[in-house]
């Protein structure tokens, strides 16, 4: 263990539940590098947000069952890096009984958001023929 | 953690995948709450939508995809060192290598981003 560099965090030991969110995180992460970065640069270069009303969303982003599929993965894909990373962010500050009660909100937080994001990107009424 | 200096790429390398971790996580918590909105509330995602693509807005995308470029980018640093660890005896390297990636995407995406906000042309438009 002592050829680790300061970077990253070392694969734990043990196997178990702990080993496993370690090796999620990188395969997320190698996820995300192309499904976050291509989503910024769709929404941020290719179209600009001056574009981009409620109205533009229904009637072009998301009338596409493709591009609902891509945008649903990628918040999974979001919740699951985001969240975890927050955990080890946290267990690094706070221990105990502080870190336990941070966490249950940081979860609540989590299972909000994914419950919002799956409403809204599953019952948006598709709006028929592309524009 | 943090704020105790260690000296060196690989304590800078940390620091900044940490703090920009934090931030995209911030966004995300926001992003998905104004989208929600696109279905619960149009209006007031059309509201919000106005403070995006204001100049403030703008530089704060900016800086948000620039903490999503150093994150993705160092992220693969890291991964690429986890499962090939020879590779650590240059982590200094791989850092600089970021960088370079860093500004050569940057430079065009901040352009295009603040654009509108000067009256500028983009690309592809």
């Amino acid at each position: 263990m002592s050829r680790y560099s300061r970077v990253g965090r070392p694969r734990p030991g043990s196997s178990g539940l702990e080993l496993a969110i370690w090796y999620l995180m990188r395969l997320s992460g190698l996820a995300l590098f192309v499904l976050a970065v291509a989503h910024f640069l769709i929404m941020h270069f290719v179209f600009d947000p001056d574009l981009q009303t409620a109205d533009w969303i229904a009637a072009n982003r998301w009338n596409s069952i493709f591009w609902r599929s891509f945008d649903w993965l990628l918040l999974m894909t979001v919740l699951f890096h985001s969240f975890f990373g927050v955990r080890t962010v946290v267990g690094d500050y706070m221990k105990g009984g502080a870190r336990t009660a941070v966490m249950m909100g940081v979860y609540a937080l989590a299972v909000i958001l994914f419950v919002i994001g799956t409403i809204v990107v599953m019952t948006m009424p598709l709006s028929g023929a592309a524009s | 953690m943090l704020l105790r200096y260690r000296g060196s790429e690989g304590m800078l390398a940390w620091a900044f995948h940490r703090i920009s971790g934090v931030a995209i996580w911030s966004f995300v918590v926001l992003h998905v709450i104004d989208i929600y909105l696109v279905g619960g509330n149009p209006d007031a995602y059309n509201e919000i939508l106005k403070v995006y693509a204001s100049l403030p807005g703008r530089v704060v995308e900016v800086l948000l995809g620039a903490a999503l470029l150093y994150h993705a980018l160092n992220g693969l640093r890291i991964i690429i060192m986890d499962f090939w660890p020879a590779m650590t005896v240059y982590h200094k390297q791989l850092w600089y290598l970021n960088w370079v990636v860093f500004i050569a995407v940057g430079l065009p995406v901040t352009y295009q981003i603040m654009a509108p906000a000067f009256g500028l042309a983009q690309f592809l438009r």
